[in-house]
């Protein structure tokens, strides 16, 4: 099996992977970073989200070959202490039920604020609206990426 | 003061002590990372910890653990179970840590998460719990001091000398409470003493979801542990006859693949129906396992009838004029009073499949030895999952344990017990440790989904626009969704249910309010169209339906108390100042009643760029106390968008038995750009015992949304999903 370099969270990894694997697998399955969710590996839900070189990316639809040398960030690594201001105003408002879907939407909502510190209703559903939240918890991530652009 | 006999004796206390306390610390450690985010800060971690009674265990530094029972599945019942029992322990909330309770049937009861009754069923067991170890923490200190228990008071966990000086932590005398009496009765506050209910206290995992710390079954891990993953028959009517079984073993990554049988001999009501042969493979990775699924070659055998969506509907039309229906209610004389009626308006609702789509997919963890199995995993019914497994391997109940992780989205799927039994079939069959996980593919094509409905209303009104007669006849695959007793029934003078079920080997079961989530939709339309016919307003006229069924009800019971839905649909009403009119603003009201809490809502609406978007809804309440308000408005919150979205965009169709939407390509959910923008809870206040939240906010929101959208559209929506498919993504 072929091995890849990652940096991942300002770490280096090297894993041994196929080819084609998806990122979101080599997260989960080889080094544990299980924050990174499985929703249906075909970039439709956003559940898997990362940054991938400061990007929001559907780490599903993204091969571990072409994840190779590019600076890489999950759930795990968005702060140090759990205290981006976008974590911060999760928690101010409560937001999560069941929280499968909230790293996804945590870690696009934080790509957002950072291309975007001050958006509109309408920029957050276009950033937003490849995440799917199936408890219905839509309302407080809007009220809370707003909070967050202001922390 | 309320007493309460406390039900239990020494023996039981220890029994759970030792399943609850020991047995998950040391056996399960991956679960101890299943304790509340809330570290209590200030308060150093217990060098010995004292078990006070099966719900409670307090550390010699002060900090209480306390026992969530009950499956979490996003209703919040980690946070609102404990918080039960921390109000009757009186102890301070910044000191409390949560932990999942491992399924115990001989300490705990209704161990699961289904029909909103977590908290309903719990209430009293939950209380006691707390004031039983708060008096025996009173009593050891009254038998340190030597001093009658009268002379203590209690605030916070530090309990006082009400005459003198001293004071003591339940911290430092919880070594002495392990020892004292078991209470036979205890006092339970009164509810205007409540301290923490009915204050909004933050959901204990909420750190530990923000931070993407492993909480769910798919994040379950166990050195040593394989992965598995099934592949079922392509369409319902078929099953598996065999597969190239060589090729895919030889394949990169896998250990084994085999066919597993999980048909069980007294099969319960939440067992599998559909697929018992299925293909397993067993692997090193996910990614492994999901190229050999692609790999596979099966024949597949067609054993019952491949049924399709056409099918489906001419079947349940033909049902309903076939008049072979059972006869749920009559009051009066239906027949009669239609024909004798000024006016009579028909109208016919229908609603398709739709699946549960939990974002996480199922999964379960089974280790199945000669002689044990223990199964970790998302349960909404760890019960029953002991009882099919006990069954499936041949096994005691005594020798399966089963322990529940935080729930990735339940909605009534996980009450079904497939997955797990197919994890513990697999595990048996491979001869080691595994987590089964389904693809998205799998889990929407595998599903129980919620049946699908049709159901008949006819209305009949007099000449002064008086509801005189009512009647439904409902059918649906494989059961009706007509509940004879409830609204209007009471409140109509000549009413009739009637109901008529159609087969399907489509697999279905609960589905977040099950029927209610259609009757709602139904009937609270034709109750405004019937309005409409009368030249009254939507809420008056409900009003005065709730008026007759209060003063002079019809008939024998009705399930409803018409007090309080009037209650919700007026407060509702204050709260949305209906009545007001706003250019280009198109309002619906609906008013449900169903798992004994009363929720009403309005719906404003506006048409922007030619597709409806949703302004504000108000959400009026009565679901007795409310123990965490802001926990209690998510819920609600979530059910409004869970009920718009699937009443707008989902359905799940067949053709020749294979379901045509298989992922979120073509399966459509609610997504941000179409959730309402803003959504106002409020709650009835009163002192009644809480009911359940987790369903009864979904079925109104379907019929407030049907007649909102009349409004902007001029057209009335009978059947569903009202927005035919549209995918929209980001
Ligand atoms: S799992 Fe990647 S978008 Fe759904
Ligand atoms: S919180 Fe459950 S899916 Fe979003």
């Amino acid at each position: 099996m072929p091995t890849f370099n990652l940096k991942i969270n300002n770490e280096n990894h090297t894993v041994e992977a196929d080819m084609d694997t998806s990122l979101l697998w080599v997260l989960r399955d080889t080094l544990g970073l299980v924050g990174t969710k499985y929703g249906c590996g075909i970039g439709q839900c956003g559940a898997c989200t990362v940054h991938v070189d400061g990007n929001a990316m559907r780490s599903c639809l993204l091969q571990v070959s072409q994840a190779s040398g590019m600076e890489i960030t999950t759930i795990e690594g968005l702060s140090k202490e759990g205290d981006h201001p976008v974590q911060q105003a999760w928690l101010e408002h409560d937001v999560p039920q069941c929280g499968y879907c909230q790293a996804g939407q945590i870690m696009t909502a934080a790509a957002l604020l950072k291309n975007n510190p001050n958006p509109s209703d309408k920029d957050i559903e276009g950033a937003m609206n490849g995440n799917i939240c199936r408890c219905g918890t839509y309302v407080r991530i809007k009220e809370a990426i707003k909070t967050a652009s202001k922390l | 003061m309320t007493k309460i006999r406390t039900q239990y004796d020494r023996r039981s206390f220890l029994k759970i002590s030792a399943a609850a306390g020991g047995g998950m610390l040391i056996g399960f450690s991956w679960l101890t990372g299943c304790v509340s985010s809330s570290e209590p800060e200030g308060l150093a971690i217990p060098n010995e910890w004292f078990e006070i009674n099966g719900y409670i265990k307090i550390g010699d530094t002060g900090m209480v653990t306390i026992y969530s029972p009950n499956p979490e599945i996003g209703q919040n019942v980690r946070t609102s179970m404990p918080m039960i029992v921390a109000e009757e322990l009186d102890v301070d909330w910044k000191n409390v840590v949560v932990e999942q309770a491992p399924l115990n049937t001989g300490f705990y009861q209704n161990q699961f998460a289904g029909g909103s009754l977590s908290i309903r069923l719990s209430w009293n067991a939950l209380r006691m719990a707390g004031a039983t170890a708060r008096r025996m923490l009173l009593d050891a200190a009254a038998k340190e001091w030597n001093i009658p228990v009268s002379d203590l008071t209690v605030a916070q966990g530090v309990i006082k000398e009400k005459n003198g000086e001293r004071s003591i932590g339940y911290g430092e005398i919880a070594s002495k409470a392990v020892g004292m009496e078991v209470p036979e009765e205890v006092e339970l506050k009164e509810v205007k003493d409540f301290k923490l209910i009915s204050t909004s206290v933050k959901n204990v995992d909420g750190k530990k979801i923000v931070t993407g710390k492993p909480l769910f079954g798919l994040d379950f891990q166990r050195e040593g542990m394989h992965l598995a993953m099934i592949q079922h028959p392509p369409a319902f009517g078929m099953t598996v006859k065999d597969f190239n079984q060589d090729e895919i073993k030889s394949m990169p990554g896998i250990k084994d693949a085999f066919i597993i049988d999980t048909s069980l001999e007294k099969p319960g009501r939440f067992d599998e129906i559909g697929f018992k042969q299925l293909i397993a493979i067993v692997g090193d990775s996910t990614w492994q396992l999901m190229k050999a699924k692609k790999a596979l070659k099966a024949n597949w055998e067609v054993v019952g009838e491949l049924e399709d969506t056409q099918m489906h509907q001419d079947r349940m039309e033909t049902m309903l004029a076939s008049g072979k229906f059972q006869q749920g209610r009559k009051d009066g004389d239906t027949e009669a009073a239609f024909k004798k009626a000024a006016k009579v308006i028909e109208r016919t609702y229908s609603a398709p499949f739709i699946a549960h789509n939990t974002m996480e997919p199922m999964n379960f963890f089974a280790n199945v030895t000669d002689d044990s199995a223990e199964l970790i995993g998302p349960t909404q019914q760890p019960k029953a999952l002991e009882d099919s497994a006990a069954q499936l391997l041949n096994l005691p109940v005594e020798n399966i344990t089963v322990n529940m992780t935080r729930i990735g989205g339940g909605f009534g799927r996980r009450l079904y017990q497939h997955f797990g039994i197919e994890a513990a079939a697999i595990s048996k069959k491979f001869g080691g440790p595994i987590k089964l996980i389904y693809t998205r593919e799998d889990d929407m094509t595998q599903g129980t989904y919620r049946p699908t409905y049709i159901s008949k209303y006819k209305a009949g009104l007099d000449e002064n626009n008086n509801l005189i007669a009512f009647s439904v006849q409902g059918t649906g695959m494989p059961e009706s969704a007509v509940f004879p007793n409830r609204f209007p029934a009471g409140a109509v003078e000549n009413y009739t249910a009637e109901s008529v079920a159609e087969n399907t080997n489509i697999t279905t079961g609960a589905w977040r309010a099950p029927r209610s989530n259609f009757t709602a939709g139904a009937e609270q339309a034709f109750i405004d169209e019937v309005a409409e016919l009368a030249g009254k307003d939507p809420i008056d006229f409900r009003l005065e339906l709730f008026d007759r069924a209060i003063n002079n009800p019809v008939g024998g019971r009705h399930e409803y108390e018409a007090e309080r839905y009037a209650g919700v649909l007026k407060l509702v009403k204050e709260k949305s100042n209906w009545g007001e009119t706003k250019p280009g603003v198109h309002r619906g009201v609906a008013a449900y009643f169903c798992h004994s809490t009363y929720v009403a809502e309005v719906i404003d609406l506006v048409m922007e760029d030619g597709e409806p978007k949703i302004k504000n809804v108000w959400c009026a309440v009565d679901c007795g106390i409310v123990v965490n308000p802001d926990a209690a408005i998510n819920i609600i919150q979530g059910g409004v968008v869970d009920g718009v979205g699937h009443a707008m965009y989902s359905q799940l169709t067949f053709n020749n038995g294979a379901p045509n939407e298989m992922n979120f390509d073509r399966y459509q959910l609610i997504r941000h750009s179409q959730a309402p923008e803003k959504i106002e809870v409020f709650f009835v206040q009163n002192e009644i015992e809480p009911t359940g939240l987790g369903e009864p906010g979904l079925p109104p929101a379907i019929g407030a949304l049907a007649n909102a959208l009349y409004g902007a559209t001029g057209k009335r929506y009978y059947k569903q999903p009202f927005v035919s498919y549209q995918p929209v993504t980001g």
